[in-house]
């Protein structure tokens, strides 16, 4: 990046947090996460998978932060590592959502014959509360990070079609995308070069509330057995696993617990300050997932 | 201009452009046909000025984007060059949309604002592969924006950093990047302050004297198209109903409707009371039986009520689509 982009980008961040401190905090919470995530190995003072039956249900203390769990794992490391599986999870919802839900939504505005058709398919989806449909594609599917990204990505995929597709259709209209046809351009041009530059923006608020709204869902999966293999340290197995020693070992569900609360309100106060600084035109599509 | 040896440049017959209106509810599925443009010829010679002047809503604006073919026709033909264009597929029609270009009336919508001037600008040249290298296309958007009187230097910009003026500029240096045969400009100025109009028009005026493009001036400005048309066409509810060269037809029309136009303009004696009123025009939806022109006309009589008029040829390149036409003036000349 250039020092003068560097600039431009710190001058549109101040102007969107400015006067928000919420918001900001919620950022600053957020860049831990990402921080813990990228040197997790560097943090952690013990292997999140490392059994150690000695240790079992340890109070948190100065050997153990947060305790240990009924294996004798330290709860603080896993909950660490559990912040990479949550940046994994949300970048991965995300892109399967933007990419899966942008395109047919785009495609459905474009193409109005092809777009009455899968819209149709879209609602049809949307009529399923998310949870249940991620339920029903999970119990189809074996327990993997790459299905539950892909199950979460779907779901939300859904709404982003509808949200695109109502953002789209105002675009194809306006005068510039005549000109550029004017210009010869193409189909793809009309839709990549014109088009979707303008929808930048609006997608990146999608992509904070998909991004929260994946944390909860993927929770949500874990605990019911359903999301990501059980041995993976992730905050929503964490807490699944929690369940039975929730008298003994209250720390076990505090700890992960209140790192997916943070998280998740975190992410949509981020979103919530995007959104509020996007074209006008768009805030009502917007509309959170 | 029209000399009877040329072919003309473009060629418009019968031109139809009916839009199908859904109304009423989800199921209901009641369509209401639109008729636009309903049954418009013309004849445009290579290097002339065309205008078409008419109301709001008269389907000007359909005449050129149907001729761009941003809208479908729904009947009749328009062939360019002597090629027949309504009918080719849009892959075909791809080679053509050089030769035909666009100024559009709004110079705020009509650039992206996501791009820079020199990427809009380099979007038509790298398409029609007019040049191949960036530093060619580099320098022939700086030669296009000084013929349009812009710094070569603003192509980094980005649109909202110009003025309406400035934009609309642009608009016309994407135009002529291209060395397009036809120009349609359409309400090319209206958009503009008064104080920039003359500016931009007399820059339309001069690049088409220049290069000798052929051009259709769509504008509801009857002052704006004396200023730059060789001859005039007048437009009502989708039709032509006075075509004339421009002196003859500011000096003697010959269609009520124009009469009507040309009393309604501003000028020198603000005094003078218009020689009939100035009622509201019909919808182009339901558009009234014989000549539609006639529930508002002075001259109405019953053949006007039940008969549709046809263009009259009252010499010297004067046409006129009314009963009534040779009559009043007397026969033709
Ligand atoms: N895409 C469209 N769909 C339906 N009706 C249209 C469309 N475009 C124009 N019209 C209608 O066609 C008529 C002529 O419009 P237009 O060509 O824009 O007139 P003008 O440019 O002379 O003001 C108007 O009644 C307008 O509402
Ligand atoms: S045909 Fe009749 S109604 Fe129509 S303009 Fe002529 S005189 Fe008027
Ligand atoms: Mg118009």
């Amino acid at each position: 990046m250039t020092p003068n982009a560097t600039v431009q980008w710190f001058a549109t961040g101040r102007r969107i947090f400015r006067g928000r401190w919420l918001a900001t905090l919620g950022l600053a919470w957020l860049v831990l996460v990402v921080l813990a995530a990228v040197f997790a190995p560097l943090i952690v003072p013990y292997d999140p998978l490392e059994i150690d039956p000695v240790a079992r249900l340890t109070e948190p203390g100065a050997a153990h932060f947060f305790g240990t769990d009924h294996f004798g794992r330290d709860t603080f490391s896993r909950s660490i590592y559990g912040a990479r599986m949550a940046i994994v999870i949300g970048l991965g919802s995300v892109v399967v959502a933007l990419l899966v839900g942008g395109l047919t939504g785009m495609i459905s505005a474009y193409f109005t014959r092809l777009g009455a058709f899968l819209m149709r398919v879209v609602d049809v989806l949307m009529a399923f509360p998310a949870l249940l449909l991620a339920l029903v594609l999970m119990t189809i599917l074996e327990r993997s990070v790459m299905n539950t990204v892909l199950v979460i990505g779907i779901v939300y995929a859904t709404t982003t079609a509808r949200i695109l597709f109502g953002m789209t259709l105002k675009l194809k209209n306006e005068v510039f995308i005549d000109a550029a046809v004017c210009s010869g351009a193409g189909h793809a041009s009309v839709l990549f070069r014109h088009i979707l530059p303008n929808l930048i923006s609006p997608l990146l608020v999608q992509a904070s509330f998909i991004f929260a709204f994946a944390q909860l869902q993927a929770a949500a999966l874990d605990f019911l057995g359903l999301g990501l293999p059980p041995e993976v340290p992730s905050w929503g197995n964490m807490l699944s696993e929690s369940r039975i020693y929730v008298t003994r070992a209250p720390w076990l569900l505090l700890f992960p617990g209140a790192l997916i609360i943070l998280s998740v309100f975190s992410m949509n106060l981020v979103g919530d300050a995007l959104r509020d600084s996007i074209d006008p035109r768009f805030k009502n599509d917007i509309k959170g997932v | 201009m029209t000399t009877d040896a040329e072919r003309p440049l473009l060629r418009v017959r019968d031109l139809k452009t009916h839009f199908t209106l859904k109304a009423g509810g989800l199921f209901s599925g009641t369509r209401k046909v639109l008729k636009a443009v309903d049954g418009v010829s013309f004849d445009l010679a290579p290097g002339e000025v065309l205008g078409i002047v008419g109301e709001s809503g008269c389907g000007k604006s359909t005449v050129g984007r149907t001729l761009t073919r941003l809208e479908d026709a729904t009947g009749g033909t328009a062939e360019f060059d002597g090629q027949e264009m309504l009918s080719l597929s849009k892959a075909d029609f791809r080679p053509l949309r050089r030769e035909i270009q666009m100024i559009f009336q709004d110079p705020f919508a009509s650039l992206n604002p996501r791009l820079t001037i020199e990427q809009t600008l380099s979007e038509p040249v790298r398409i029609h592969g007019l040049e191949t290298t960036r530093e060619a296309i580099r320098e022939r958007i700086a030669r296009t924006l000084t013929q349009v009187g812009l710094d070569p230097k603003v192509m980094s910009r980005h649109p909202h950093e110009f003025s309406g003026g400035q934009r609309q500029r642009i608009g016309i240096a994407r135009v002529m990047i291209v060395e397009p045969k036809l120009v349609i400009a359409d309400e090319a100025v209206s958009a503009l302050d008064v104080s920039i109009q003359a500016q931009v028009l007399n820059l339309i005026k001069d690049l088409q004297t220049e290069s000798g493009i052929s051009m259709l001036f769509i504008s509801h400005d009857l002052g704006v198209v004396r200023h730059i048309c060789d001859r005039v066409a007048v437009m009502y509810l989708g039709r032509i109903v006075e075509t004339a060269p421009r002196a003859t037809l500011f000096s003697a029309p010959s269609h009520p409707y124009t009469k009507l136009l040309l009393a309604s303009i501003p000028r020198i004696r603000p005094g003078r009371v218009a020689a009939e009123d100035r009622g509201e025009p019909a919808s182009a939806a339901a558009p009234p039986p014989g000549c539609p022109f006639h529930p508002r006309c002075g001259l109405a009589t019953d053949i006007c009520r039940s008969e549709r008029p046809l263009p009259v040829d009252l010499g010297n390149g004067q046409f006129s689509a009314c009963h009534h036409a040779g009559n009043q003036q007397g026969e033709a000349a």
